[in-house]
């Protein structure tokens, strides 16, 4: 069967089982539809988590990201794993205690205070939008280079299938149909994961084949640092970064991560406190399996690619006798080769002997073609990269619903509707959600990629203080946490725009410290912090009720489910 | 509950956060960042040390953290008794 044939096989049945997953699970009561009924066991709740969290970036980018960066690469797989052990320890655990729906009604709850909860509200569906833009462009990306259709169509027929079942079964549609799409990307990325690390480094367990020897001898990590160092760019295992920005960024993604709505809301779908905290170690754990054979990924990836296109000598290849993967993705745009001296050669190097323009996520969608891997495993990365993309954006958009329908209509502005209203207008509001997210997908606007940086900025600015000191410190108020949001919010926001759409061409000397747009939301999470803590000692401390309630979310006996009242 | 039983239970429960989360660190921002260059001339298997913990040992960390603390409060729970059920 060839490939194409081979494609239509595994997609078509992984979204025949996502519809027939969605039909069985479907929601009858806003119960169900916002944390599927509280009912989910924490391993499948720990696998839905995963698939949630792992994007079309996580499937797709990150790894090619790696291969290009070298150490540097470090910051996303710490900054994206070492989130849940704060979301575990400091989150979690009280949040499922507290027992309500969304972020904006632990927050306007906990301060006592709708300006507090707009504050969330607002933060919640920007984060979230400018997240899904992204799966949604991934999903076309993915459409028109396996199954030969045009990206827009791709968009459309991705948006269809989201809306059925997250407009349907709402988070318990979404929860079992993310257990399924977790198998379905985690299958996908092992796969060829395996057959290069045996291929490379004889080992079987690609995270063991990243530390191994070549066939010819000598360690692959050396081999790669030579290969870089040989062609102008800095050793792989050393970056380029300084250690600072480093530093920033890696904790700006980890509080970020722990700050996402649509991962914390995952917490409140368990019966128990217990389980919320047992159901982030599954979550990590599985997220684990990919995020430590994505390094391995990188490496295998970035050798054969340099051994592919400069050749075993070093030399270059010839463009004639170029295998087939340069040629297919040079039709996509992703790789392009321009032949400087005119030698008929490809050469791949910093600086002025470079050829090639190569797009950093053909490193995982193309590498079972570049380690010539059989028809079925190249169409199970279309599988698993759809699968991560889709799990991702239904998961957003049940935020988007929720905040609209539960935060700001039956909170804030009509309290009298019913549940079934109420239940009509979260299905609504998906429904509004999913086609605005796909117009982002079918004409993204020129900044999605810069303004990924704002999504972690501003979750680790406003939501992860707030939260964490409306446990921690009984002591922070209304005045304390509003206060503490804004400046955060305000402080990270003008520093991403300034130095991302004003002043773009500024470099690390004119950043605050050396620290980049990406790792400021560290700083905005330290000012959210002080300001919080200063303004709360200062004014009056909350009323009698409130302080009860931090003390009762500090015990895990008396969790009731999840519930309105 | 009393409050003094409670607060009990808040304070073991804050050491025991603080205990974790300062390996959390040391792993991550220590070994993986801060001291990287140092551990660099080490060597375990086919990696530096420091890019080791930077990209895969402080993942591994992680997850045994966590489900380090679910072992711990669960404990922690039926000693104060605030168990649930």
């Amino acid at each position: 069967m060839s490939v194409l044939a081979w494609t239509y096989l595994l997609v078509g049945a992984s979204f025949a089982l996502y519809i027939g997953i969605a039909i069985w699970s479907r929601a009858a009561h806003t119960r169900d539809f916002y944390v599927a009924g509280g009912g989910v066991s924490p391993v499948a709740n720990g696998m839905a988590t995963a698939a949630d969290w792992m994007s079309a970036a996580s499937f797709i980018s990150m790894a090619g990201l790696i291969s290009f960066m070298g150490y540097d690469g470090a910051v996303y797989l710490m900054g994206w794993t070492g989130g849940y052990v704060l979301l575990a320890l400091l989150l979690a655990p009280y949040l499922r205690k507290f027992g309500k729906f969304t972020i904006p009604d632990f927050i306007g709850d906990r301060y006592y205070s709708n300006t507090a909860r707009l504050v969330a509200i607002v933060c919640a569906i920007f984060v979230s939008f400018t997240y899904v833009a992204g799966q949604m462009r991934g999903v076309g990306i993915v459409f028109s280079r396996f199954l030969e259709v045009d990206i827009n169509l791709g968009v459309v027929i991705g948006m269809a299938i989201v809306f059925f079942y997250a407009v349907l079964g709402g988070m318990k549609g979404i929860t079992y149909t993310q257990v399924a799409q977790y198998c379905v990307l985690i299958f996908a990325y092992l796969v060829p994961a395996v057959f290069i690390a045996i291929l490379l480094t004889g080992h079987v367990i690609p995270q063991f084949g990243f530390g191994g020897s070549l066939e010819g001898g000598g360690y692959l990590l050396d081999k790669l640092d030579g290969l870089n160092t040989e062609l102008g760019f800095a050793p792989y295992t050393d970056g380029t970064k300084s250690m600072i920005d480093v530093f920033c960024i890696t904790a700006a993604l980890m509080v970020g991560t722990a700050g996402l709505p649509h991962v914390i809301v995952r917490f409140f779908t368990v019966p128990k406190v217990r389980d919320a905290r047992k159901s982030a170690g599954w979550a990590l754990l599985f997220i684990a399996l990919l995020y430590t054979t994505a390094p391995a990924v990188a490496a295998f990836a970035r050798f054969n690619m340099i051994n592919t296109i400069n050749g075993a000598d070093g030399a270059g290849a010839l463009y004639s006798e170029a295998p087939s993967w340069i040629k297919n993705w040079e039709k996509t745009g992703l790789i392009k080769w321009e032949d400087k001296n005119g030698d008929g050669r490809m050469f791949y190097a910093k600086g002025d002997a470079n050829e090639m323009t190569i797009d950093r996520d053909i490193m995982v969608l193309a590498n079972p073609e570049i380690a010539k891997l059989p028809a079925w495993v190249i169409a199970l990365v279309a599988a698993g990269g759809l699968a991560a993309a889709l799990s991702t954006a239904a998961g957003l958009l049940l935020v988007i619903s929720s905040s609209i329908a539960h935060d700001l209509l039956k909170k804030m502005m009509m309290p009298n509707i019913t549940e079934k209203q109420e239940l009509l207008y979260a299905r609504l509001a998906a429904g509004v959600a999913v086609v605005i997210a796909g117009l982002l997908g079918i004409y993204p606007p020129a900044f999605v990629a810069q303004v990924v940086a704002f999504a972690f900025g501003l979750a680790a600015a406003s939501f992860f203080p707030a939260i964490l000191l409306g446990i921690f410190d009984k002591r922070a108020n209304m005045q304390g946490a509003i206060s503490g949001m804004v400046v955060g919010i305000t402080f990270t926001a003008a520093y991403i725009i300034y130095f991302k759409f004003v002043n773009k061409t500024a470099g690390a000397d004119e950043w605050f410290l050396g620290i980049s747009p990406e790792g400021i939301g560290f700083i905005g999470m330290l000012l959210n912090f002080a300001v919080t803590y200063a303004v709360s000692h200062l004014t009056a401390p909350p009323p009698e009720h409130i302080q009860h309630l931090v003390e009762e979310i500090r015990v895990p006996r008396g969790a009731g489910a999840a519930s309105q009242h | 509950m009393t409050r003094e039983r409670r607060q009990a239970y808040w304070k073991r429960n804050l050491g025991i956060v603080l205990k974790l989360l300062l390996i959390w660190f040391v792993v991550s921002y220590g070994f993986g960042i801060l001291m990287v260059d140092w551990l660099n001339n080490f060597k375990f298997f086919g990696f530096k040390l420091g890019f080791w913990f930077a990209q895969q040992g402080s993942i591994y960390v992680f997850v045994i953290l966590i489900f380090a603390y679910v072992g711990i409060m669960n404990k922690l729970d039926r000693e104060h008794d605030v168990h649930e059920d």
